[in-house]
């Protein structure tokens, strides 16, 4: 079935269609939609779940936490404010291997004080030990809370889940998305099955203590589960592909590259944008390609050293700021490139901060500054962009 | 139907922690545990009590044991019950405990949430007067004039210089079924309490002395002695709310304070 419903309408969608148990969460722009959303369903019989309706974001997550470990399958969305709100939980969650989905309707931080899209707010909990997929498209942000439970859910996985989707551009965005059938669902994702719950008849403590010789076998553990977790995310898209015929590219999602001379590397919604300047160009014989990585955390550095391999300039479009240094992403993707024979030059340029429009002229202006670039002549430079 | 201290089952349900001897928060834990049973689930934060029972692998508790950030104690054990609600397992008490930082301070905006909500758990702040765990700093419920690490007495300084924070009056403005104050000295009270709260359709919430030997500046053998003290100066006043009606178990001939404060290194500066 089709509907014309938006980024928030679709993750509620996503929600539904997961058999959700219990939902904590608690209103923020531009997450609240998600939140009205799914009472509604739950006031109308839609769906079958418990709402704690709790009094912050930070209870939002502890809550979360104490219904995963009671065997649950839980969900709760947050945007910018909140998600900082919720930090101290992000951490707790990972460490105890507690298998939350949270949608980030994504969301500049204050001050100044903004309600618009950037995705600082998830960057910075970039280490949190959770997984984060950025989506593009208002469907890919419910197949992905749909596949982000067979990934958080994975035995060999057990690791927390964000899905980050622009807030507005896709949060309050109308498209056309097609609605899965339950019963595809149902087999896709069949029912929760904790190996570890809270149950008197086998005690366990959740949450434990632990001393200097242990606690980096607890750390290291958490590592080894991103590092399956990369290969997961992969085979769940193939098999959500093979059962809805849809995938998303698993960890990157590369467009144009293969022959690119630039390449620009992008996260969520700015990449139709970046596509269409791409085939534009393209038309005029230069040779440009996008790489939207959907995959931050685990970072899929094989496949962005792939993809990027032959380029001549890679271009990094972040919404965000590691004040001090330059964009998050940027570091990530030189990082990546590191060791490579002839490494492509990397430019970065941070725009889009808090709601500001990111143009189809914004991104052609990208492509000519790195074409401009000789080769060689440009290394390893940080542009901040502004107008 | 009255709780028997002899009639407590031997069974011991936190046992081989590393609590300090004498700990006033570990017996009011073991306490409230005898009365509830092994069909419990301990919700708990960081503090002395997740300390000294949950550093692997040396795990104290022999039922389910949930830790949770500090701010959100009553958060997580209602995100619990209404796990275990779901599950069918309503026959399982979920206990959630903090200290009184845990609780009146960084706990409270949780707690009131939780409260609010009509969850049903029971809530267990062990109450030593001050942030024990990290050195004895003092907290909302830290009494005026106690000495304490950032209530220091010096040339300016007379120890803490407010009052008690007054948890009751704050849960019995949510409404809540039922709440109480006790102290570990007097057992019998207490365990009626525990039994009480845990025969409530809701939020339950009780706040019990639990003297702390290091915190206080004591022999750890006199910690009964302390918690009954409290009680017999009236600093600790034994108090129930059920039924929107508060009720204090009066003290006759009340014995004087300095009995109290004297054996005490936080008040001794109030005797010189």
């Amino acid at each position: 079935m089709r509907e014309y419903i938006n980024g928030n309408e679709a993750v509620a969608r996503a929600v539904r269609l997961a058999r959700v148990d219990v939902v904590a969460a608690y209103p923020i722009t531009p997450q609240s939609p998600v939140v009205e959303e799914i009472a509604a369903q739950i006031a109308s019989g839609e769906l079958d779940a418990e709402y704690i309706r709790v009094e912050s974001e930070h209870a939002a997550l502890a809550a979360c936490y104490g219904a995963a470990v009671t065997g649950m399958r839980v969900f709760t969305a947050t945007s910018s404010q909140g998600l900082a709100y919720m930090f101290e939980m992000l951490h707790y969650v990972s460490g105890s291997r507690v298998p939350v989905v949270m949608a980030v309707a994504n969301r500049g931080l204050a001050a100044p004080w903004t309600i618009w899209a950037d995705h600082q707010d998830s960057i910075v909990c970039r280490d949190t030990g959770w997984i984060q997929l950025y989506v593009e498209t208002a469907q890919e942000a419910l197949d992905t809370c749909l596949q982000a439970y067979r990934i958080a859910e994975h035995p060999e996985v057990l690791t927390p889940v964000m899905v980050c989707l622009d807030g507005y551009v896709l949060s309050h965005t109308e498209e056309v998305v097609e609605i899965p059938a339950q019963e595809a669902v149902d087999t896709f994702l069949p029912p929760y099955k904790p190996q570890r719950v809270v149950e008197p008849e086998r005690p366990l403590v959740f949450g434990v203590g632990a001393g200097p010789d242990l606690y980096p076998a607890f750390k290291q553990a958490q590592q080894e589960a991103m590092d399956r977790a990369r290969e997961v995310i992969c085979r769940v898209d193939e098999e959500f592909y093979r059962i809805f015929g849809r995938r998303h590219g698993g960890l990157v999602d590369p467009y144009r590259c293969r022959d690119a001379e630039i390449v620009l590397v992008t996260l969520g919604a700015t990449t139709g944008t970046a596509r269409e300047v791409a085939d534009r160009l393209r038309q005029e014989g230069i040779k440009v390609g996008v790489l939207r990585l959907r995959a931050l955390r685990p970072f899929p550095a094989e496949e962005v050293r792939r993809a990027l391999a032959g380029c001549r300039v890679v271009a990094v479009l972040d919404r965000n700021c590691s004040f001090g240094y330059e964009g998050a992403v940027c570091t990530e993707v030189k990082a990546a490139l590191l060791g490579l024979k002839e490494p492509p030059a990397v430019v970065g340029f941070i725009l889009g901060l808090g709601g500001q429009d990111i143009r189809q002229a914004d991104i052609e202006d990208i492509f000519r500054r790195c074409l401009a670039a000789g080769s060689g002549a440009v290394h390893q430079v940080a542009a901040a962009q502004s107008r | 139907m009255a709780v028997k201290i002899r009639e407590l089952p031997e069974e011991e349900l936190v046992y081989g922690s590393f609590a300090c001897a004498g700990c006033g928060g570990i017996l009011a834990v073991r306490l409230a545990l005898k009365v509830l049973g092994p069909r419990t689930v301990v919700v708990t934060t960081p503090s002395c009590l997740l300390g000294v029972t949950t550093f692997y692998p040396q795990l104290a508790f022999k039922v389910p044991c949930v830790n949770v950030t500090f701010p959100s104690t009553a958060a997580a054990a209602g995100g619990v019950a209404v796990g275990l609600k779901r599950r069918g397992r309503e026959d399982v008490h979920v206990l959630a405990v903090a200290g009184d930082g845990g609780t009146v301070d960084i706990g409270l905006q949780a707690l009131s949430g939780a409260v609010e909500r009509g969850h049903r758990f029971i809530f267990l702040c062990y109450d030593n007067e001050a942030y024990m765990n990290t050195g004895v700093q003092r907290s909302g419920s830290t009494p005026r004039g106690a000495r304490t690490t950032t209530t220091p007495v010096g040339l300016r300084g007379r120890g803490e210089d407010r009052p008690k924070k007054d948890m009751m009056r704050i849960v019995a403005a949510h409404d809540i079924p039922y709440a109480a104050t006790a102290s570990i000295g007097y057992p019998q009270d207490y365990l009626r309490k525990i039994q009480k709260a845990a025969q409530t359709q809701g939020p339950a919430y009780l706040h019990v002395l639990a003297p702390c030997p290091p915190g206080w500046g004591y022999p750890g053998h006199l910690t009964v002695h302390l918690a009954r003290l409290a009680v017999q100066t009236g600093q600790w006043p034994l108090a129930e709310y059920e039924k929107g009606r508060l009720t204090q178990k009066k003290i006759d001939n009340p014995r004087p304070v300095e009995e109290y404060w004297s054996i005490q290194a936080r008040f001794t500066h109030l005797l010189s």
